[in-house]
């Protein structure tokens, strides 16, 4: 990894896989909405408003993802002070709270059809909007700091310690009785019919490839803000 | 022992206290973090007094629902596969909401041991398929927990 804490050279790659990301995304999460909504079958049970999973799971996947991630770069900055984990953790967590949002909105949509009710304060829905405060939390200290491009010691130990959530809502409907069903999809195979499963597999790594695109674009514009600064700061000195 | 190698020694030790310490707080929480008691949970804690709000949840058992003669008010069965509740419910149910599927009713006892319900929810499973391949069985072990 620390092969690319030079950031000239992460630049040098970042920039010409971004555009390439960002459009296999694209064409992914595309034809896997395309075929979410016109080419799979409906529910047995809830007919034509399961569609909405294309776009629920890949979300609930991606906001949870994302905290990892920060977690991981979390861990990277304070443990091996790797220079661009500061860098890669704020660039997540705006498209992170983004998908967040994006889970709540559509499973609040999703739930008045389904499950008779916009919104319960149930283990699952508690915890994510838990998830979603602590994105928020992240980015209002990631930008309270004076850090450039990177974030203070006490935003990595917060992405750290947030990620205890993580495994809450994972497990939120196994632990306590709750509305929401248990997961369709674990190591042990999936619930879901082949027929609706497939356009999902298109979606969810058409949305994540998005979303690293939505990253690399982002940490080059937290370098490229610091490089900006620091040549103002050197001009200004002369 | 290098300064990088203390800090991921220090670093895994708060990890690994901070996950005791939530799973001993998850736990402690089982039954107040419940989104609704079964009807087991309710045998278990030894009944529930008449007029206590409560939320009740369970499958509703097979050939239970019935429709009293004022059309608007159901009774049915809620099962957890061993223990029963007796609910009644007078209003409109969502869509969902069948014989041999998941329920959580808001509401309370009454004295006569019937559970009075003011709202109804429908829980469905894990399971997504298309209406061909639909079986007649509808089970699931995730909601009799």
């Amino acid at each position: 990894m620390h092969g690319f804490a030079n950031p000239t050279r992460f630049l040098a790659i970042a920039r010409p896989v971004t555009p390439w990301l960002a459009a296999a995304g694209v064409l992914l999460a595309g034809y896997g909405l395309y075929a979410g909504l016109f080419l799979s079958p409906p529910d047995y049970l809830q007919g034509e408003t399961v569609r909405i999973l294309y776009v629920h799971v890949p979300a609930a996947w991606l906001g949870m993802g994302g905290w990892t991630g920060i977690a991981v770069a979390s861990l990277a900055q304070i443990v091996w002070r790797h220079p661009l984990a500061g860098v890669a953790a704020r660039a997540v967590a705006v498209p992170g709270a983004l998908f967040t949002a994006l889970c709540l909105l559509t499973g609040s949509l999703w739930g008045r059809p389904a499950w008779g009710t916009w919104w319960q304060w149930d283990g699952r829905m508690t915890s994510m909007l838990v998830l979603l405060f602590l994105y928020f939390g992240y980015i209002a200290l990631a930008n309270a700091g004076d850090e450039r491009s990177g974030v203070s010691r006490a935003t990595a130990i917060f992405g750290l310690v947030g990620a205890v959530n993580i495994p809450i809502i994972n497990r939120s409907v196994v632990w306590w009785n709750s509305l929401h069903q248990p997961a369709s999809i674990t190591l042990g195979g999936s619930k879901i019919d082949a027929a609706i499963l497939y356009p999902l597999v298109f979606s969810a790594l058409g949305f994540t490839l998005i979303f690293a695109a939505i990253v690399l674009m982002r940490m080059r514009a937290l370098l490229a803000r610091a490089k900006v600064e620091a040549r103002l700061r050197r001009m200004a000195a002369a | 022992m290098k300064a990088k190698h203390q800090r991921l020694v220090l670093v895994l030790l708060v990890v690994a206290a901070m996950i005791g310490a939530a799973l001993l707080a998850m736990s402690a929480l089982r039954d107040q973090a419940a989104y609704f008691y079964s009807p087991a949970d309710i045998a278990r804690l030894g009944g529930v007094p008449p007029g206590q709000a409560m939320r009740l949840g369970g499958m509703v058992a097979d050939k239970s629902i019935v429709h009293e003669a004022d059309g608007v008010t159901i009774r049915f069965t809620v099962t957890d596969g061993g223990a029963t509740v007796l609910v009644r419910y007078k209003g409109i149910v969502p869509d969902l909401f069948k014989e041999n599927s998941g329920v959580v009713a808001d509401g309370r006892f009454g004295t006569d041991g019937v559970f009075v319900a003011d709202t109804i929810l429908a829980k469905h499973d894990e399971r997504y398929m298309p209406p061909q391949l639909a079986g007649a069985e509808h089970k699931t072990e995730t909601l009799a927990r």
